[in-house]
């Protein structure tokens, strides 16, 4: 496994235009397979429009203390693009006016932010009524001074949305890096500890299941319970709800399956599992991403391909709301995989 | 035309087999998507269930779909080779008792 992230290796696909020129290009080029846009206007769609915005993800920077074989973000600890404290406030000015009503907290490692603690606390008091910060667990166990961050979450009603690949060790250490399954257990149990994840607890406890693979995630509520039972009969570990999430081909995943010869008939698979239902609530129409720098996406995918809104207002210190709820969301063939089976987004299915 | 009997990539085109026989073909896959259903038996273990077969008729098509299948569905891989074992415990099962026939011939020709 890489122990370096693509813009560290110098990689081809480090560049987002060569990301892009590979989802443009081979099977889609030769007509084998529709484009997303083709498969929209089958529906009758010319432009995927957003609805009423109800998440303000933003990306608290792409540094990392693990370097996952999947990451989209291609984050790692050689990763040094975080948000400053300036463009925080900025956020916070939005976050004190958004029509959202959630606000989601990403990276790389969001807590290696070394503003994270004071960006957390201004942000609760702006009211918002879902709170979700997403924690790679490890992170929570790298170093004493993140030991407290469970009861740091539950001072603030934070909501955690927390990755955990599978309920086995080798499965879960291969795509997040050795030792990683050990130190989210006990991670997990730390929340537990101070009450998130249990039954009947207002601290919620989420997990997020993603594929270790080259295929598709299967059905989300025999995956829930399947984790559930595991997690509980093996470690005595409670969480609330598993989202499936469906990896998406771009930056180290793409590399993934373009190494291991995967590529085409992952696409196929993602093409041939359309749902035009899952369109309807792809996460895109409901969430505004934000990068590090305070520049304004569609959805994190659209941040890593480096395609910003489609509005001439693209910046948080332009944040307009209004303005970008009549932008067109830009597409390209990663879409697919948010519209396979039953969707994918951050917040699981969608279908 | 492809110079060898199997090509991974032929297994995407399964469906096209009902272009030359549109009722068989259709009601071929009515049936299949059917039995692998929850039912009295779960989907889960269905997939098992294939993915044994599989090995048994020795189908390469089948083998790439229900290992794919069964790592969807979150299937060990201890799962899928006991499965494995399970299909070929019959077969070689299925050669073996044929030597009670063998054992009773032998007898019957012999004083």
């Amino acid at each position: 496994m890489a122990t370096k992230s693509l813009k560290a290796r110098q990689s081809d696909l480090a560049s987002t235009q060569n990301q892009l020129d590979y989802l443009e290009g081979g099977l889609f080029a030769s007509g084998e397979l529709p484009r997303f846009k083709d498969k929209l206007a089958d529906a009758g769609l010319t432009a995927l429009k957003p609805k009423a915005l109800e998440i303000l993800q933003i990306n608290l920077g792409y540094m990392c203390n693990q370097v996952c074989a999947h990451c989209h973000v291609d984050a790692g600890p050689d990763r040094k693009e975080i948000m400053t404290r300036d463009t925080m406030e900025q956020c916070l000015k939005v976050i004190r006016t958004t029509g959202a009503h959630t606000l989601d907290l990403t990276g790389g490692a969001p807590e290696m932010n070394p503003d994270f603690r004071w960006f957390v606390t201004e942000a609760a008091k702006a009211g918002i009524q879902d709170f979700i910060v997403r924690s790679n667990l490890t992170i929570i166990r790298a170093n004493k001074k993140y030991h407290d961050l469970p009861q740091f979450f539950a001072e603030h009603n934070i909501h955690v949305v927390s990755s955990m690949p599978h309920y086995t060790r080798g499965k879960t250490d291969r795509q997040r890096g050795d030792g990683v399954f050990d130190k989210s257990i006990q991670a997990l149990k730390d929340l537990n500890a101070v009450g998130y994840g249990m039954p009947d607890s207002s601290l919620r406890l989420d997990l997020v299941y993603n594929p270790s693979g080259a295929f598709l995630p299967g059905d989300q509520a025999s995956l829930e319970l399947d984790f559930k039972q595991a997690l509980r009969e093996d470690f005595g570990i409670e969480f609330h709800n598993l989202f499936a999430i469906t990896n998406l081909p771009i930056s180290r995943f793409l590399e993934y399956l373009i190494a291991s010869e995967n590529y085409e008939d992952y696409m196929t698979a993602l093409v041939e599992a359309y749902n035009p239902e899952a369109v309807k609530n792809v996460m895109c129409t409901n969430t505004l991403s934000v990068s590090w720098d305070g520049w304004l996406y569609d959805c994190d995918f659209n941040q890593m391909l480096d395609l910003k809104v489609d509005t001439p207002l693209r910046h948080i210190t332009d944040y307009n709301e209004q303005v970008l709820q009549d932008r067109n969301i830009i597409i390209s063939q990663h879409c697919y995989g948010c519209t396979a089976g039953s969707g994918s987004s951050c917040q699981g299915t969608v279908a | 035309m492809a110079s060898n009997y199997y090509d991974p990539a032929d297994l995407r085109k399964f469906g096209n087999i009902t272009e030359w026989s549109e009722e068989l073909g259709t009601k071929f896959f009515e049936y299949y998507n059917k039995v692998f259903e929850e039912g009295a038996l779960s989907a889960r273990e269905k997939s098992l269930i294939a993915l044994a077969v599989a090995h048994v008729i020795q189908c390469p098509y089948c083998i790439d779909a229900y290992t794919k299948d069964g790592l969807q569905r979150g299937i060990t891989k201890e799962e899928m080779m006991e499965a494995v074992h399970a299909g070929a415990a019959i077969e070689s099962g299925a050669t073996l008792v044929h030597g009670v026939q063998m054992m009773n011939k032998y007898n019957k020709l012999s004083m």
